[in-house]
């Protein structure tokens, strides 16, 4: 009997996991094994110089420790925005919820434009206080600091602890919090031994993802961070495209890859037996009006903040895509010269007969299709790999930390090897760019698997076998008690797979076709240029990529809210 | 139920669009390929006149920046993705010719270019337009705290200039790399280093990209910056005057272009090797050396034409300087050295 599960698990493993490992193998290691056999690193040995190993070294630990504090304060400011978003209802709940997410799509570029806006020398908030403190020189001096790099990636990420944490939180049993209060335990014994425990698997799930965000960090560093701070995958992107060493490049990315895997390994460890059982529980949170004083304060402390971080500077993307600027007016004070459309309407003529002009419906409609075509792939692909590792097999060691990879590749590695490995082959040829979502998908991949898993965890197993017991079998236990209890978790997974689409632009540059531009691309084609216009229409494309991306995620959750009220 | 059985039927429907999304096309038409940098820019008008005259549809592959660009071209080499490539200028243009990527190709239009301009002499790649990386400065600013405008390198040191220059990290940014190759020619090899440590005494600040230098750091763009003196080209004073949000008669820019201050971008075109169409390509190159693409340039680019009479645009006549004596360097020499350059560079200003 038990050799005979045995054998049922493994042949069942297999299946699971085959087409995963298929796509990854053809999309992802492949193009890998193509990139270092072209640097010569199979040949010939590293043959790095000292002054090259100190090229390595010195990103390396700086990488290292400018993640792990951008993690930490990510977390610091996370929880308490999941407790709050989780537990108490209020108006524009969802609203906040799905703009906390805009962050994520926005090309860098243009955050570093609304942080200038806002915390730049004439930015808003130095502007404010030179004007009450009567000082001579702006007081703040964040941008291009090690502060400025550290902001962005708050900024960037805790949009993804919020959600996958709060999605645990709201699923808590308060039964448990109940029975511990009754048993004697105060608030704070009660947090400590129940509340945190439970809430383990998440955190642990977002804090992976958002330290290998911040490990892997591009355009906040470059940008934000300014040439005095470099990561691993800037070093990469200047050796391979700058200096031409792809030798170089492929020893940083290969260092890259190796340290994302021995932490996702860390973190299988880790998280293996920490997956509790919970009888799930869908609650809507209690309305913030009726809570009690210390908690209502709470909330609006925690929302302030919210509020500050990241919805002052997209008000100021909003406000600059509308104002035209006269020398010498400042730029922070909104709307002194009136609300204009100017910009917007720009968008749609091609005043100088431009051949690469794009219409921003256009574009809008190519990075839509992208998204939507990267969720296709990464949906059934991450719910297959979440089964699979929910399999009792040994196997799992070693494919678990294996699906981080793509996420730890610099975009590079991924852009160019997908370019290298398939360029002579059907798939490039045809006129649709689909390795473009492809790449995207592989990026997403790694966050459905890991939005999932702990939902999945969560659900007791002895939950099916009495399904089973009570006569249904294995597709009903599927449809009627697994995918319910999946739902949100799949929702959450897959508007940051629609985000990460939305917003990628590094391997972009290697596969896109001219007939498929998106909006990103749009963006930099205008800030190529000097003048007032593009800079204008510039905001104006990313505050619409910015209501795009709100619009979309409240579809998204508007159809799951009216779904369940109809059951 | 209903609904996983309808989700299937999209997933199946997204991947047979993908599949059969290929448009039967009319076969008739083949495809000239073109691999450009990302700036590159023309009128359609343009590009639809010599696709009628030589029955072809010509496709544009932009490929980032002029580094990975050329990156791009080296690696795919032995499978070529395009029958021309635009875009190398004359920082990487020994990189180009050694890896021995192009064709030999002498236009017959080349006759009437500026010998200036046709740094290779065995007619791998040919020059299209050129441009002046020079400071920019605000004019407005200049005039209110009565500064004089600096007009050679050295000025920059002085402590009235401290703190009002930005650059660009010329391991990152072409114009950061130029105006890094302006300092070494006026300077040598032996002077540059001490000159940017005073400049780095001198409050110099340095980002990494020129849209944020530009339109972050630069106090006379959109951002407001702090700093009145930027790096960038001759021509964006004309691209201020162009793309201004309401019409103005004057730039709220100028460059400075005297002796020794500027570097001389040239950029080039050539016949990928390997491509199957070498006589179209060569025509394509023509084309562009042509009176039409020329004077095409300055308002979709912003730089120069390499054909001297082709005519220029208002803007340019009027706002637009060219340098006077820019810096040079060959670019064997800048090939050889770039990476220590740069090496060096970051030693003393960002470490």
């Amino acid at each position: 009997m038990k050799s005979d599960r045995g054998w049922i698990s493994i042949w069942q493993s297999i299946a699971l996991w085959f087409v995963p490992v298929l796509f990854l193998g053809i999309f992802f290691f492949i193009p890998l094994g193509k990139i270092i056999n072209l640097s010569g690193i199979f040949q010939h040995g590293l043959q790095l110089t000292q002054g090259e190993w100190g090229a390595v070294v010195r990103p390396l630990t700086f990488t290292i420790f400018q993640a792990v504090v951008s993690t930490v304060l990510t977390l610091c400011i996370g929880i308490p925005g999941a407790y709050v978003l989780s537990h108490f209802r209020f108006t524009g709940r969802e609203l906040i919820k799905a703009a906390l997410i805009v962050p994520f799509i926005l090309p860098t570029v243009v955050v570093a434009s609304c942080f200038n806006s806002l915390l730049g020398p004439h930015g808003m908030i130095n502007e404010l206080l030179m004007t009450i403190f009567h000082l001579q020189s702006p007081p703040i001096a964040l941008l291009n600091s090690f502060w400025a790099i550290i902001l962005g990636h708050i900024f960037y990420n805790t949009s993804l602890v919020i959600l996958v944490v709060g999605e645990a939180w709201s699923k808590m049993n308060p039964n448990y919090e109940t029975s511990a209060r009754v048993l004697g335990a105060n608030r704070f014994q009660t947090a400590l031994h129940i509340t945190f425990p439970l809430l383990t698997p998440s955190v642990l799930a977002s804090s992976l993802l958002v330290f290998i965000f911040d490990f892997t960090s591009f355009g906040v560093v470059l940008l934000l961070g300014g040439p005095a701070f470099a990561t691993l995958e800037v070093e990469i992107f200047i050796q391979a495209t700058q200096m031409l060493n792809l030798r170089l490049a492929t020893v940083m990315s290969l260092i890259q890859i190796v340290m994302t895997l021995g932490l996702a390994a860390v973190y299988a460890g880790v998280s293996h037996g920490q997956s509790f059982e919970l009888t799930p529980h869908f609650k809507r949170g209690e309305a913030l009006k009726s809570s009690p004083f210390p908690q209502k304060i709470f909330s609006l402390g925690v929302l302030t903040v919210l509020f500050m971080f990241f919805f002052t500077p997209l008000i100021a993307l909003v406000t600059r895509s509308m104002t035209s600027y006269q020398s010498g007016s400042s730029i922070g004070i909104p709307f002194f010269g009136g609300a204009s459309w100017s910009y917007y309407s720009e968008l749609f003529i091609n005043r100088h007969g431009s051949l690469f002009y794009v219409p921003p419906y256009e574009a809008v409609f190519n990075s839509l299709l992208f998204a939507t075509i990267t969720v296709f792939i990464t949906l059934p692909l991450g719910v297959l790999i979440v089964l699979a590792l929910r399999q009792p097999h040994r196997i799992n060691r070693i494919l678990d930390p294996l699906i981080m990879l793509p996420l730890g590749s610099s975009a590079v590695t991924l852009g160019l090897g997908l370019l290298l490995a398939f360029n002579t082959t059907a798939l490039y040829k045809i006129p649709f760019p689909v390795l473009l979502p492809i790449a995207h998908g592989l990026v997403a991949l790694p966050l459905v698997v890991r939005i999932i898993q702990p939902a999945i965890d969560a659900i007791p197993v002895n939950l099916a076998f009495s399904a089973r017991i009570l006569g249904a079998d294995r597709w009903h236990v599927l449809r009627d008690i697994e995918f319910p209890l999946l739902k949100q978790p799949v929702i959450v997974s897959s508007i940051f797979a629609f985000s990460v689409s939305l917003g990628e632009f590094g391997a972009t540059t290697f596969l896109n076709r001219p007939d498929y531009p998106t909006i990103p691309i749009v963006i930099y084609r205008f800030l190529t240029h000097p003048g007032q216009v593009n800079y204008g229409q510039a905001m104006a494309m990313s505050t619409i990529l910015m209501v795009l991306c709100i619009l979309s995620i409240l579809c998204i959750q508007l159809t799951d809210q009216t779904n369940r009220e109809r059951k | 139920m209903n609904k996983t059985i309808l989700l299937m039927m999209l997933m199946v429907m997204v991947a047979l669009a993908g599949c059969s999304g290929v448009p039967t096309k009319s076969v008739e038409v083949p495809e000239l390929k073109v691999m450009t940098h990302d700036p590159f820019a023309v009128s359609e008008s343009i590009i639809r006149q010599f696709e009628e005259q030589n029955n072809v549809k010509v496709v544009f592959l932009k490929s980032g920046d002029t580094g990975s660009l050329l990156n791009r071209a080296i690696l795919t080499s032995a499978a070529p993705e395009a029958d021309v490539l635009y875009g190398i200028d004359n920082t990487y243009l020994s990189r180009a010719l050694d890896a021995d990527l192009f064709e030999v190709y002498r236009s017959p239009l080349l006759d009437k270019v500026s010998k200036e301009f046709i740094l290779d002499q065995s007619y791998h790649v040919t020059p299209v337009d050129y441009g002046d990386v020079c400071i920019n400065y605000d004019r407005q600013f200049f005039i209110s705290h009565e500064l004089d405008v600096p007009q050679d390198l050295n000025a920059l040191t002085q402590t009235k200039y401290k703190g009002l220059l930005v650059v660009e990290n010329p391991a990152t940014s072409s114009p950061g790399l130029a105006f890094l190759l302006t300092t070494i020619s006026r300077f040598g090899e032996e002077g540059y280093l001490e000159y940017w440590r005073n400049l780095k005494t001198n409050g110099v600040v340095v980002v990494n990209d020129w849209s944020t230098a530009y339109y972050t750091n630069f106090s006379a763009s959109s951002g407001k910056g702090l700093q009145p003196m930027v790096v960038t080209y001759n021509t964006s004073p004309a691209a201020e005057v162009y793309f201004a949000s309401s019409p103005v008669t004057e730039p709220p820019t100028a460059a400075i272009t005297s002796p020794s201050t500027c570097f001389r971008q040239i950029e080039f075109t050539a016949i990928l090797k390997g491509s199957a169409q070498q006589d179209l390509a060569g025509k394509f190159i023509d084309f562009m050396l042509s009176t039409s693409f020329q004077e095409d340039i300055p308002l979709q680019m912003f730089m120069f034409p390499v054909l001297p009479d082709a005519s220029l645009p208002q803007v340019f006549r009027d706002y637009v300087t060219i340098a006077d004596q820019p810096a040079s360097l060959s670019p064997d020499l800048i090939s050889k050295n770039r990476d220590r350059w740069i090496q060096d560079w970051t030693g003393v200003v960002l470490r």
